[in-house]
C-alpha cells in the first residue's frame, strides 16, 4: 500500500508545475492545460484524503470538480477561439487592452 | 331680522355699517372709479357717506326707543393676551350717536360740495387725475372718524384717532408738490408733516395715559375703566390726575390747543372741503369728544378739570387775537376754529359736557358753512383771475403775476358778484359771532353761563375771546364783501354752481336753527336730556339774561367797531391794515401769530436739530461708525481673520492637511499603478503569492 504522503507530494508537485505553467507560459492553450493540471492535482489530493479518512465527501467533491472543469473547458476554449479570431494569436501578453 | 321686529327692538345690528359703507365706497372708487365720470366718483363717495348717515339715524332712533340705554355691538375679536382682551366692539349710546350724526351728516354735505369744488380745483391746479384720490381719502376719513366715535374702548378710539390723523396728513398734503398758490414747492407736504408730527406728540400723551390706565385700572374698555376709577382716585388720586393730564396732551394735539395748536393754521394748505370737514367740523373735535367720553375720570379730579378749562380758555383768547391780524381768508377761519375749540375744551373742562357737545355740533354747522363759503369765494376769485388771463388781452400783466385767491387784501366788493355766497357767509358769521337767534348764540351762551357759575376767570377770558370773535369776523365781512374790488380778479369773480351752494344752504339752515337742539328754557333741553343718559349730568341751566346781555352787547359793539375801522372807509388796494398804525407792535404780533412758530423754531426745533446733528454726526457717524464699528469691530475682525485664522489656522493648518492628503494619495497611487501592468500572469502570480501567504500564515500560526 502506497502511503498517502506520496499522493499528497505528487499532488503538490503537479500543482506547482501547473502554477508555474500558468505564470510562465504565454500560450493560452498551455496555460489552460496548466490550470487543468492544478485542478487534477487538487482532485488527487481529495481522493487521497478520502481514502485515508474513509469518507465519501472528498470523492463527491472530485466529481463536482470534474463536472465544473468540463464546463470550464467549454467556456475557456470558446474564449480562446474568440481571442484568436480577433488577435490572430493566442499570446496572453497581448491581451492587455484593459490596462489602465 | 325683520323690519317690524327691528322697529321695536332697534337697529343696533346695523352698527358696523357706519364704518363699512364708507369703506365700500372707497374700495369701489379705487376699483371701478377709473371708469366712472367725475360726477360718478363724487356721487358714489357721497352716497357711501349718506348711507353711513342713514345708519346713524337708525342707531339714534334705536337708542331713543331703548330709552337711552347704551348698547355694545360686538364685531370681531382683536387680541386676547393675558388679562388684556380687546375686541372691535361698537358702542352705541347717546353720546356716540350724536357724534356719528354730526360726522356723517356734515360729512355728506361736504362730500356733495366737494363734487363741485374739486371739479374746478383740479383744473386750476392742472391735474384732474387727482379727483378720484380726493374722494377715496374723504371716504377713508369718514370710516376712521366713525371708528373713533363708535369705539368701545380707549384703544379702539385710538385706532380711529390715528386713522383720522393719517387722513388729515394725506389731505393736507393733497397737492403735495406745490404750495397753496400752485407753485412747485414742498410747502404743502411740509404742512402735512407738521400736522402729523405735532399730532404724534399729542398721541404720545394719549398713549401714556392709556398705559397708565391699563396698568392701574386693568382695562381699556370704557365701562370697566370708569367702574374701577373711583377706587383708584380714592387710593391714589395722583394717578388719575396723571392719566387725565396726559390725555389732555392728546387732546391738545388733536383739538389744536395750546401748546400744540400750531399745526392747524398750516393745515389750511389742504383743499377747502378738507379744511371744513377735518380741520373744523369733525376731526379736531375728537379731543372734545375724548374728554366728554372720559367725563367719569375727569369728574374725579377737579385739578385736571381746572387745567383743561384754563388751557381751553387761554387757547380761545390767544387764537382769537391772532385771527384779528390775519389776511388769508382761511387762516382767519383756522384761528377762529382754534379759538372755538378752546371754548369747547374749556366747557368740557368745567364739567359742562352738554354745553361743550352742543357747541361742538353748532360749530360743526356754522364753521363748515364758513369754510365752504370761503372755498366758494376763493374759487370765485380763481374764476375771475382765469377769466382775465384768457380774455383780457389788455391786462397782459396778469399772466405772470402770482395771484393769491385767498388773500383778503385782493378781495372787496364781492357782495355784488357773489351774492349767494355773501348771504351764506353772513349767516355763518352771525352764528359764529353768537348773535341771537343763531345756533352759535345758544351754545356759546351756555358755555359762558357755566363758566360764570364755576370759574369766573374762565368766564372773563371767554367773554373777551367772544368779543374778538365778533370783531375779526366783522373785519372779514367788510374786507371781503364790501367796499370796492382791490384786484381785477375780485371785480370779475363769478358765483359758484348750485352743487356747491345747495349744501351750503342746508348748512346755513342748520346754523340758523341748530340752537333749537338745546334751548335754555324749561322743557327744551333736548340735548341735555339726550346726553344725560350717557353722562349722568343733567345740569339744565335757565337763560341768564345778564350773561346773554353782556355777550350780545359785546358782539354788537365788536361789529360796530369793525365797521368803524373797516366798513366805513373800505381798504384801498395796497393800503396797510388800518389797525397797524394805532396798535403798533401789538398788531405786528397778531399779524405774525405772536411769533409762536418762530419761538418753537428757536426753542425746540433748532436745539432739537442741533442735537440730532450731534447725535448723527459725532455720536453715530464718527464714534459708532468710524471708530467703533470700523476701527474696533471691523479692524479686530479683519486682523483676526486675516492673520490668525487665514494665515495660521487656515493656510498652515487646514490647507496643509488637505493638500497633504492629496499629495499622499497621489504618490501612493503613482506607485500602486505600476502593479496594474495588464499582464494576466503577474496578476495570477500575486494571487498565488497571496494564497501562499495566507495559507502559510494559517499553517504556521
Amino acid at each position: 500500500m502506497v502511503p498517502e504522503t506520496y499522493y499528497i507530494a505528487l499532488s503538490a508537485i503537479l500543482f506547482t508545475i501547473g502554477a508555474l505553467g500558468v505564470l510562465i507560459r504565454r500560450n493560452a492553450l498551455i496555460i489552460f492545460m496548466s490550470v487543468e493540471l492544478m485542478l487534477n492535482a487538487a482532485n488527487l489530493a481529495f481522493v487521497a484524503f478520502a481514502n485515508t479518512y474513509e469518507h465519501l465527501n472528498g470523492q463527491i467533491i472530485v466529481f463536482f470538480v470534474i463536472a465544473v472543469a468540463a464546463a470550464e473547458v467549454a467556456v475557456g476554449l470558446a474564449l480562446i477561439v474568440a481571442i484568436f479570431k480577433s488577435k490572430r494569436s493566442i499570446d496572453v501578453d497581448q491581451m492587455s487592452s484593459l490596462k489602465g | 331680522m325683520l323690519l317690524s321686529e327691528a322697529t321695536t327692538t332697534g337697529f343696533f345690528f346695523l352698527a358696523p355699517w357706519i364704518v363699512f359703507f364708507p369703506v365700500i365706497g372707497l374700495l369701489l372708487n379705487i376699483i371701478i372709479g377709473g371708469r366712472l365720470s367725475e360726477r360718478g366718483i363724487g356721487w358714489l363717495a357721497s352716497g357711501a357717506s349718506f348711507a353711513s348717515f342713514v345708519v346713524s339715524v337708525l342707531l339714534a332712533y334705536s337708542v331713543w326707543i331703548g330709552h337711552g340705554q347704551s348698547e355694545s355691538v360686538f364685531l370681531a375679536e382683536w387680541m386676547h393676551v393675558g388679562n388684556l382682551s380687546l375686541d372691535w366692539t361698537f358702542r352705541v349710546d347717546t353720546l356716540s350717536t350724536v357724534m356719528m350724526l354730526v360726522v356723517s351728516g356734515v360729512g355728506t354735505l361736504i362730500h356733495i360740495y366737494a363734487i363741485g369744488y374739486m371739479h374746478e380745483d383740479v383744473r386750476f391746479k392742472n391735474d384732474p387725475g387727482r379727483y378720484r384720490r380726493f374722494f377715496v381719502f374723504l371716504n377713508l376719513f369718514i370710516a376712521m372718524m366713525m371708528i373713533l366715535v363708535s369705539g368701545d374702548s380707549y384703544l379702539m378710539l385710538f385706532v380711529g384717532w390715528e386713522g383720522v390723523g393719517l387722513c388729515s396728513f394725506l389731505l393736507i398734503g393733497f397737492w403735495y408738490d406745490m404750495d397753496t398758490l400752485g407753485r412747485p414747492s414742498w410747502a404743502n407736504s411740509n404742512a402735512g408733516n407738521k400736522a402729523f408730527i405735532t399730532n404724534r406728540i399729542g398721541d404720545f400723551g394719549f398713549l401714556i395715559a392709556g398705559f397708565l390706565m391699563f396698568w392701574y385700572l386693568g382695562s381699556f374698555q370704557f365701562d370697566q375703566v370708569f367702574a374701577a376709577a373711583p377706587e383708584l382716585a380714592h387710593a391714589h388720586p395722583e394717578i388719575v390726575v396723571a392719566i387725565t393730564l396726559f390725555m389732555l396732551i392728546g387732546v391738545a394735539g388733536k383739538s389744536a390747543q395750546i401748546p400744540l395748536y400750531v399745526w392747524l393754521p398750516d393745515a389750511m394748505a389742504g383743499p377747502t372741503p378738507v379744511s371744513a370737514l377735518i380741520h373744523a367740523a369733525t376731526m379736531v373735535t375728537a379731543g372734545v369728544y375724548l374728554v366728554t367720553r372720559s367725563a367719569p375720570l375727569y369728574t374725579l379730579v377737579p385739578e385736571s378739570q381746572y387745567v383743561v378749562a384754563i388751557v381751553g380758555a387761554a387757547t380761545a383768547l390767544f387764537a382769537a387775537t391772532i385771527a384779528v391780524g390775519q389776511y388769508d381768508i382761511k387762516k382767519v377761519l383756522a384761528y377762529s376754529t382754534i379759538s372755538q375749540l378752546g371754548f369747547m375744551v374749556a366747557a368740557v373742562g368745567m364739567g359742562a359736557y352738554v354745553a361743550g357737545m352742543f357747541h361742538l355740533i353748532t360749530h360743526a354747522f356754522f364753521k363748515a358753512l364758513l369754510f365752504l363759503s370761503a372755498g366758494s369765494v376763493i374759487l370765485g376769485l380763481e374764476r375771475g383771475h382765469h377769466h382775465l388771463a384768457h380774455h383780457g388781452d389788455e391786462h397782459n400783466d396778469h399772466h405772470e403775476e402770482v395771484f393769491d385767491p385767498g388773500d383778503m387784501r385782493n378781495m372787496g366788493g364781492l357782495r355784488k358778484t357773489m351774492s349767494t355766497t355773501f348771504w351764506l357767509y353772513i349767516v355763518g358769521t352771525l352764528a359764529l359771532a353768537g348773535t341771537f337767534p343763531f345756533a352759535g348764540f345758544w351754545s356759546k351762551d351756555e358755555i359762558l353761563l357755566d363758566a360764570k357759575l364755576h370759574y369766573p376767570t374762565v368766564y372773563w377770558m371767554l367773554t373777551i375771546a367772544a368779543f374778538f370773535t365778533a370783531f375779526y369776523m366783522g373785519r372779514q365781512i367788510w374786507m371781503v364783501f364790501f367796499g370796492q374790488p382791490r384786484h381785477e380778479a375780485a371785480a370779475h369773480a363769478q358765483e359758484s354752481p348750485k352743487i356747491m351752494t345747495i349744501p351750503l344752504m342746508v348748512l346755513a339752515a342748520l346754523s340758523l336753527l341748530g340752537g333749537g337742539l338745546n334751548l335754555p328754557f324749561k322743557g327744551f333741553h333736548t340735548m341735555g336730556h339726550w346726553l344725560a343718559y350717557t353722562l349722568s349730568e343733567s345740569e339744565a341751566l335757565p337763560l341768564d339774561l345778564q350773561v346773554a346781555g353782556v355777550s350780545t352787547a359785546l358782539v354788537l359793539l365788536a361789529i360796530l367797531v369793525s365797521w368803524l375801522i373797516y366798513g366805513r372807509k373800505p381798504l384801498k388796494a395796497g393800503q396797510p391794515d388800518p389797525l397797524k398804525k394805532p396798535l403798533g407792535f401789538i398788531f405786528t404780533g397778531m399779524e405774525n401769530k405772536w411769533f409762536v412758530d418762530e419761538g418753537y423754531q428757536a426753542a425746540i426745533i433748532k436745539p432739537f436739530k442741533k442735537l440730532s446733528y450731534f447725535l448723527a454726526d459725532v455720536v453715530d457717524w464718527r464714534f459708532w461708525h468710524d471708530w467703533f464699528h470700523e476701527k474696533v469691530i471691523a479692524g479686530t475682525y479683519i486682523w483676526l481673520s486675516n492673520i490668525a485664522l487665514n494665515k495660521y489656522a487656515d493656510q498652515r493648518g487646514i490647507d496643509a492637511f488637505a493638500n497633504g492628503l492629496g499629495t499622499v494619495t497621489k504618490n501612493l497611487s503613482a506607485s500602486m499603478r505600476r502593479v496594474q501592468n495588464g499582464f494576466v500572469r503577474s496578476y495570477a502570480l500575486s494571487v498565488l503569492l497571496g494564497v501562499v501567504l495566507i495559507l502559510g500564515y494559517l499553517l504556521l500560526k
